[in-house]
C-alpha cells in the first residue's frame, strides 16, 4: 500500500497547493514529453532536479520519498530488464554505455513518477473535479472520476479489513510458490471487487434520492481563476518545453554521457 | 486461556486506541465487551489471534506469545468472525466457502467431508450447500461466516457485533447456538451494542471506555448500575428499568432478564395474595 500513500492528498497550505491544477498538469505533461524525449543520464537528472523545489515549497518531501520508494521495484525491474537484454545482443558482453542507457531508462521512469506524485500530492480531489469541469469535460464524467479519486483510501481499507479477515481463516499470504501466491490474492480480490460494487449501486441509489443531475446547468460556488502563481508556473513550463525541444534538434547528439568523463 | 498484560497500542496515525488493557479469559469463559463508539473493543478482540500486535505489553494464547508466532497458527484455537459477512465470502458455493479454512489448516478429506456437513446442519444451512454465498440473504451470509469459521472447531470463538442486522428470530438462534457451545466448554468471546441481548444470553462484561477497562463483574451487577452505564453512552435494558422502578414495591432492582422477571413477579404477586 505504500505506493498509494505517496499518492494520497492530504490538505496543506503552500504555494503549490493554491496553483491551479490545469496548469499544474500542463507542466506535468511538458516534464512527461521532456522525459520522453531523452534517453541520456545526464538531461534526465537535470528534469529530476528542477522539480525538487517544487517539493520542498509544497512541504510533501515525507509523502514524495514514500511514492519514489514504492517506485523503486519497478525501477529496479526496468533497469534489471535493460541490462539483460543488452547483455543477450551484445554477445554477452557489457559496455558502460549499456549500463549508462539502462540507468537512463531507470531514471525516466524516476522522472515521470516523481512528476505524477507531486501533482497528486498537491491537488485536491474536489480541484480536480472543477478543472475537469471547466476544461468542458461533461459533469458525469468529472463527478466519476473525484469519486474514484476519493474512493481509493476507502478501498484501501477495506482491502486491509477483508485481508485481516482472511489471515482469520488460517490463509497464509506469502506461503507457497509464485504461482500459489497469486492464487492466495484471490480469497482478497473477489470479497474487494463485489463489495465495491455494491457500494457504487448504493451510492448511486443516494445520489438519485437526493435529484442528482435533476437540474441540467450546474453552477459552482467556487471557480478556478488563474493568478500570479500560475502565470509564473506557465513562463517555467514554457521554458523548460523550449530548451528540451531546441536541445533535442539541435544538441541531441552533443549531449556528454556521463561515462566519457570518467573513461 | 488467554492472558493480557498491560497491553498498549496505537496505530499508524498515533491515536492511541489501547492505553493499558489487562485481562485474563479462561476457558469456558462467555464474555461481552461493551462500550461505546471507539473505545477500542475491535482493536483489543484483534490482538486475541495476532491480527494486531500490542505497542507495548503481552498477549499470551495459551502460554505462548502472539508476537512469537503467525495468524495462521493462533487462528487455529481462536476463531475469528468479522461483523461484516461480505470481507470475508469469496467462493462459488457455500460449501467452498467452508472448506476454504479447513484446507488452510491442513485437515484431511475425510475430515473436511465431516465438519462441512456438521457446520451446515448446526447452523440450517444444509439445503444452501451449492448455492452461491451472493445470493443470500444478509443474515444467512452472517451464518454462512459462522459456519465457516465454526467448521474447524476452534476452542474460542470472538464474534465481532454478531447481532447487527439479524431479526429476533435470528438473535434468539445466536443465543441458542452460544449456550450450545458452551455446554462444550468453548469459550465465547462477543463484542455488542445488544444491551437486550446480552441481558438474556446473561454473561460477565467487561466494560471498556476510551481504551481502558471501566468495570468487569457479572451481568446482573453491570447492567443495573445505571451511573455506570450512563458514562458509557449505554442505556439499562428494558426489564431493568421496569425493575428499577417497581422498587419502593418490594420488588429486587437487579432483574435484567425475561426469565427471571416472570419468576420473581409471579412469586410476588403469590407473596402479596396470601
Amino acid at each position: 500500500m505504500s505506493v498509494f500513500d505517496g499518492l494520497k492528498f492530504r490538505k496543506v497550505f503552500s504555494p503549490i497547493h493554491n496553483l491551479d491544477p490545469r496548469i499544474k498538469f500542463i507542466y506535468v505533461i511538458a516534464i512527461f514529453i521532456s522525459a520522453i524525449l531523452f534517453h541520456q543520464i545526464l538531461p534526465l537528472a537535470i528534469l529530476f532536479l528542477i522539480q525538487l523545489p517544487f517539493v520542498f515549497m509544497a512541504r510533501v518531501q515525507k509523502q514524495w520519498v514514500k511514492s519514489l520508494r514504492g517506485a523503486a521495484f519497478l525501477a529496479s525491474f526496468i533497469f534489471i530488464i535493460n541490462i539483460l537484454t543488452k547483455f543477450f545482443y551484445n554477445n554477452w558482453t557489457l559496455t558502460a554505455f549499456d549500463i549508462e542507457s539502462a540507468l537512463g531508462m531507470t531514471m525516466r521512469f524516476i522522472v515521470l513518477v516523481e512528476s505524477f506524485s507531486v501533482f497528486f500530492l498537491t491537488t485536491s480531489p474536489d480541484h480536480l473535479g472543477l478543472a475537469l469541469e471547466q476544461s468542458r469535460i461533461p459533469y458525469e464524467f468529472a463527478f466519476a472520476f473525484t469519486t474514484a479519486v476519493r474512493f481509493v483510501p476507502v478501498l484501501a481499507e477495506e482491502a486491509q479489513t477483508i485481508m485481516d479477515a482472511q489471515k482469520a481463516r488460517g490463509l497464509e499470504l506469502e506461503k507457497g510458490n509464485l504461482l500459489k501466491r497469486i492464487r492466495n490474492y484471490i480469497p482478497i480480490l473477489i470479497p474487494l471487487i463485489v463489495s465495491a460494487i455494491r457500494r457504487s449501486l448504493e451510492l448511486a441509489e443516494a445520489m438519485e434520492s437526493r435529484a442528482w443531475g435533476a437540474a441540467k446547468k450546474r453552477t459552482n460556488l467556487y471557480l478556478l481563476k488563474l493568478h500570479k502563481g500560475d502565470y509564473i508556473l506557465i513562463g517555467i513550463t514554457t521554458i523548460v518545453l523550449i530548451i528540451t525541444i531546441y536541445v533535442r534538434l539541435f544538441l541531441f547528439n552533443s549531449i556528454p554521457l556521463i561515462s566519457s568523463f570518467f573513461f | 486461556m488467554i492472558t493480557i498484560e498491560d497491553i498498549h497500542y496505537s496505530y499508524a496515525s498515533n491515536i492511541e486506541a489501547l492505553k493499558g488493557v489487562s485481562l485474563t479469559i479462561n476457558d469456558g469463559d462467555f464474555i461481552a465487551i461493551m462500550g461505546q463508539n471507539g473505545a477500542g473493543k475491535t482493536t483489543f478482540i484483534k490482538h486475541f489471534n495476532g491480527l494486531l500486535k500490542p505497542t507495548s505489553g503481552i498477549v499470551r494464547v495459551n502460554g505462548v506469545e502472539t508476537t512469537k508466532t503467525s495468524v495462521a497458527a493462533l487462528a487455529r484455537n481462536i476463531g475469528f468472525v468479522f461483523q461484516n459477512p461480505d470481507n470475508q465470502l469469496f467462493s462459488e458455493t457455500v460449501e467452498d466457502e467452508i472448506v476454504f479454512a479447513l484446507k488452510n489448516f491442513g485437515f484431511d478429506k475425510e475430515t473436511i467431508e465431516q465438519r462441512v456437513v456438521w457446520a451446515l446442519d448446526f447452523l440450517s444451512l444444509t439445503q444452501y450447500r451449492k448455492t452461491s454465498p451472493f445470493l443470500l440473504s444478509g443474515g444467512e451470509r452472517k451464518r454462512v461466516a459462522l459456519a465457516s469459521v465454526l467448521a474447524w472447531d476452534p476452542n474460542t470463538l470472538v464474534l465481532d457485533e454478531p447481532t447487527i442486522g439479524q431479526d429476533h428470530e435470528q438473535k434468539e438462534k445466536l443465543q441458542q447456538f452460544i449456550m450450545q457451545l458452551q455446554s462444550k466448554k468453548k469459550t465465547v468471546v462477543m463484542v455488542t451494542h445488544d444491551v437486550e441481548f446480552v441481558a438474556e444470553c446473561n454473561p460477565r462484561i467487561i466494560l471498556m471506555r476510551d481504551g481502558k477497562i471501566v468495570a468487569d463483574g457479572i451481568a446482573k451487577d453491570i447492567l443495573t448500575n445505571s451511573k455506570l452505564l450512563e458514562e458509557s453512552s449505554i442505556v439499562l435494558p428494558q426489564i431493568a428499568q421496569i425493575f428499577t422502578k417497581l422498587c419502593p414495591l418490594g420488588l429486587p432492582a437487579n432483574v435484567i432478564n425475561m426469565d427471571e422477571a416472570e419468576t420473581t413477579i409471579l412469586s410476588h404477586v403469590k407473596k402479596e395474595g396470601e
